[in-house]
């Protein structure tokens, strides 16, 4: 785990940087409220950059369809003038609410973030990675087991087995070749589903030698003495084998999980938050839920209703930042966008 | 009566503490059965709203899988981002409800 690293005071923290996290950024920079955002994925956009990036949508108002992670891009210009801070690959286990009514938020990497107001946006929860039921796998876990490739340097030299049969695996099985000292990918089927061309390229350096390929194949125990050192292979062709190992990387896509949002004391039916459908409050004071993990009477599951929300929060989100000011409404085509 | 009947098919499900439990449709309702069992009550999350973009409705075929259609390349896409995979596991979303499912029988895996 990582030393604490203090974040100085920020306005608003918000989980999740999904479509609803981001708008709200802009919804606060309106209001002069600054934003530091968290995700646990490593890239903004939620479900639309992990799920759907090149399925169009259609019910964006203005826009008769648009792709999602064009959507997510549009969102990150728009809201680039207030300056949000983001931190990503980061998931908040704990959320505090001090004697004045602040809240100081902690992720699993132990950075720490105090503000004045939290709005969860947090979707259909994390996304997590789908783990296999490999014997071992939990145990070596940061040992030599990881799910993401967050910094591939530190692979660097080392023998790496990647698993799995989507475009992940491919990509880095290509990536890694030139920076690991030897790259296997083993994957349960011969064919590849991924983009063709880089199934091609992954063929072509398997027969060059330059990586292992193992088809018809499943890493079924990883061994080691607190640091993963060899894991055994089940394949079709031999009943079982034993190669060696320094990093073990399954790549299975990612799957949505409440997580810990359950834990901090918030109200929680069925996986959601219910908070006030007139300014999306929850049952405590100055933590809002915007976005898919909110619920009210009438509540869809929509982008253009998340965007909708995050206006109501932040009106309301004011009273906490500036107790001292009021608030007037104003036109954005009036005032333009002020930044700070 | 009998075309009323024959509408109806019935779905055998063993839910997670390995009990068979069983679940009747009218096929008429067009449904999928990753509809048919959110609608049923049972923990199938069918995030991407059915269009074999998640997993999160997979089930494993136990019994009928001859009567399904083949899947489709998009559903095989999904299917094999998924890790240790029964053999006849298919993405319920993906499964439209007709006259000759009846009896099939299935285990929720996703
Ligand atoms: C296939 C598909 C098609 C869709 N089509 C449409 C459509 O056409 N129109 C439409 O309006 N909607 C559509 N939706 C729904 C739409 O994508 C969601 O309503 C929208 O993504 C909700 O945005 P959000 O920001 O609330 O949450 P999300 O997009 O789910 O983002 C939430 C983020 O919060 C993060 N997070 C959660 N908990 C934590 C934590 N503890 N710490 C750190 N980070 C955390 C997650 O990692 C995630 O990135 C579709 C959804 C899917 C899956
Ligand atoms: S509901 Fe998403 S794949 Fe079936």
């Amino acid at each position: 785990m990582k030393e604490q690293t203090k974040i100085p005071e920020t306005d608003i923290c918000i989980i999740g940087a999904g479509p609803v996290g981001l708008f709200a950024v802009f919804e606060a920079g309106l209001l002069k409220m600054r934003c530091h955002l968290i995700d646990a994925l490593p890239q903004a956009g939620g479900q639309l950059s992990e799920i759907y990036p090149h399925k169009p949508i259609y019910d964006i108002p203005g826009y008769p369809q648009i792709m999602g992670q064009e959507l997510v891009d549009r969102l990150i210009e728009q809201i680039s003038p207030f300056d949000p801070e983001f931190t990503f690959g980061e998931r908040v286990d704990s959320v505090r609410q001090e004697n004045d009514g602040s809240l100081t938020v902690v992720t699993n990497e132990n950075t720490v973030i105090h503000c004045k107001v939290l709005v969860i946006a947090g979707g259909l929860g994390c996304f997590e990675p789908r783990k296999p039921a490999i014997d071992g796998l939990r145990e070596f876990e940061g040992k030599g087991v990881s799910y993401m490739i967050r910094n591939p340097e530190t692979l660097r030299g080392r023998n790496v087995v990647l698993a799995g049969g989507g475009d992940s695996a491919l990509d880095w099985t290509v990536f890694l070749a030139d920076i690991a000292g030897k790259v296997t990918l083993v994957h349960r089927g011969d064919t590849f589903r991924g983009s063709p061309e880089v199934a091609e390229k992954v063929f072509k350096m398997a027969k060059a030698g330059k990586i292992d390929l193992l088809l018809h194949s499943n890493v079924t125990t990883l061994y080691g003495d607190g640091h993963l050192q060899e894991l055994r292979i089940v394949s079709q062709e031999l009943p079982h084998f034993i190669i060696p190992a320094d990093h073990f990387i399954p790549l299975f896509g990612l799957t949505p999980k409440l997580g810990p949002i359950a834990e901090w004391g918030l109200d929680v039916i069925q996986s959601a938050i219910p908070v006030s459908p007139a300014d999306y409050s929850t049952n405590i004071a100055r933590i809002y839920a915007v976005g898919d993990i909110n619920t009210y009477p009438g509540k869809l599951k929509l982008i253009l209703c998340g965007f909708h929300e995050t206006a109501l929060a932040m009106q309301s989100a004011f009273k906490y930042v500036y107790p001292e000011e009021k608030l007037s409404f104003k036109y954005t085509t009036v005032y333009g966008i002020n930044t700070f | 009566m009998a075309s009323i009947r024959s509408d109806l098919i019935s779905i055998r499900i063993i839910n997670a503490d390995e009990r068979e439990e069983t679940l009747e449709i009218h096929v008429t309702l067009n449904l999928s059965l990753m509809e048919a069992l959110k609608a049923g009550g049972y923990p199938v999350l069918g995030t991407c709203g059915g269009i074999a973009l998640c997993a999160t409705c997979a089930v494993e075929v136990l019994s009928g899988n001859e009567h399904l259609s083949l899947p489709t390349d998009q559903e095989l896409d999904m299917l094999d981002l998924l890790p240790n995979l029964p053999r006849f596991t298919r993405l319920a979303c993906q499964i439209r409800l007709r006259p000759g499912m009846d009896g099939l029988l299935v285990r929720l895996v996703g």
